[in-house]
């Protein structure tokens, strides 16, 4: 996963095999590892709280959202009513409203059916949609969705298995690895983002940053859909006005 | 104890509750014009808000990181994306210096 910088680019990747490749790699030369051990921490979760094996597996399947599937655990153990389950879990995923809208275009495929569509909806996670949006620029633009559905199908694969394996272990892992593992998630997904090319979408990263402290005082429950307004109109704003300054 | 097909139902209606926020996305992408402003405000808005939830794991963490002081949580960020940049853009580097050394640092200071 080296990455020349995108002036040096010459030829953008381009057929099924070297693409298919490239998705593997990527997902297995990381994510999938980050991932099969955070869905560990999922499923030794879920059993605490009452959950079966299988419905820990088909809630990492369906759900596909940790911060969601947390929601639904902790809840669940606390012995909340369904409704109260559901409508902190659904809040919680409420993200993925916005990243499909920014994402389904970049696939370009905009002759796909309605079916199909809500299928690359329902395979999109934080990770492959960071993932894409990074490596997007330099892969063809109609062997994007091929490069996505393997990356994201791996991913998911890895997840499940973490889940199930997380649920059935007794391995406790020293603390300090723990706290290793943990940590390497969101720093995965801080460097994979510092990559992307865009001024708005940096401008709107840098605001989300600082919005986030404030809104998560505020109001906790809604922390990210505030910040993602504010922090994201402001750099729409922004890189709109540095476009135009430098237009002239 | 909740009985099983009571928790059958609240995987079930999760995984729906989720669905309904991927498939609002699908119905307003099927209407808009990719090049149009509002793609790019909404472009913008979702990396503010995956800017947002890295900065609050990072910074403002509810796990077991909380545990661990902010200065070497940043240490550790810092010594990432110097090992990143470092080794070419990899970022098997920056994530392996990072979790190498917030664990080490840890355990050293903790």
């Amino acid at each position: 996963m080296a990455q020349p910088p995108l002036d040096e680019v010459t030829a953008l990747l381009a057929g099924d095999g070297a693409v298919t490749r490239k998705a593997l790699l990527d997902a297995l030369s990381l994510p999938a590892f980050i991932l099969f051990f955070t869905m560990m921490g999922f499923g030794s979760l879920a059993r605490g709280a009452g959950f079966d094996a299988e419905m820990a597996a088909l809630a990492s399947l369906l759900i596909w959202g940790l911060p969601g599937q947390l929601a639904m655990v902790e809840l669940t153990r606390t012995g909340q009513g369904l409704i109260a389950i559901v409508f902190a879990c659904s809040l919680a995923n409420a993200r993925f409203m916005p990243m499909v809208v920014s994402f389904i275009p970049t696939l370009a495929r905009r002759q796909a059916s309605l079916a199909r569509m809500l299928l690359d909806a329902q395979l999109l996670s934080i990770n492959s949609w960071a993932m894409c949006m990074r490596e997007f620029p330099r892969v063809e633009a109609a062997y994007r969705h091929r490069y996505y559905v393997t990356f994201a199908s791996s991913i998911l694969s890895a997840a499940v298995a973490g889940t199930l394996l997380g649920y059935h272990s007794a391995v406790l892992l020293p603390p300090v690895m723990v706290l290793g593992l943990i940590f390497v998630s969101p720093l995965f997904f801080a460097l994979v983002l510092s990559a992307v090319p865009g001024r708005a979408e940096r401008i709107s990263m840098l605001l989300g940053c600082a919005t986030i402290p404030l809104a998560h005082l505020f109001w906790p429950a809604i922390d990210l859909l505030i910040t993602g307004v504010i922090g994201g109109s402001l750099g729409f704003v922004l890189g709109k006005w540095w476009d135009a300054k430098n237009a002239d | 104890m909740p009985t099983d097909s009571s928790l059958w139902l609240i995987v079930l209606a999760c995984g729906a509750a989720t669905f309904v926020w991927r498939a609002l996305g699908v119905l307003v992408t099927r209407r808009i014009d990719a090049s149009g402003a509002f793609f790019r405000w909404i472009t913008c808005v979702s990396y503010a808000m995956v800017a947002g939830l890295i900065f609050r794991m990072l910074v403002m963490p509810e796990s077991e990181l909380a545990n661990v002081s902010l200065p070497i949580r940043m240490t550790a960020v810092a010594t990432a994306f110097a090992a990143y940049f470092l080794f070419s853009r990899r970022l098997v580097a920056g994530v392996l210096a990072g979790g190498v050394s917030l664990s080490a640092l840890a355990a050293w200071l903790g």
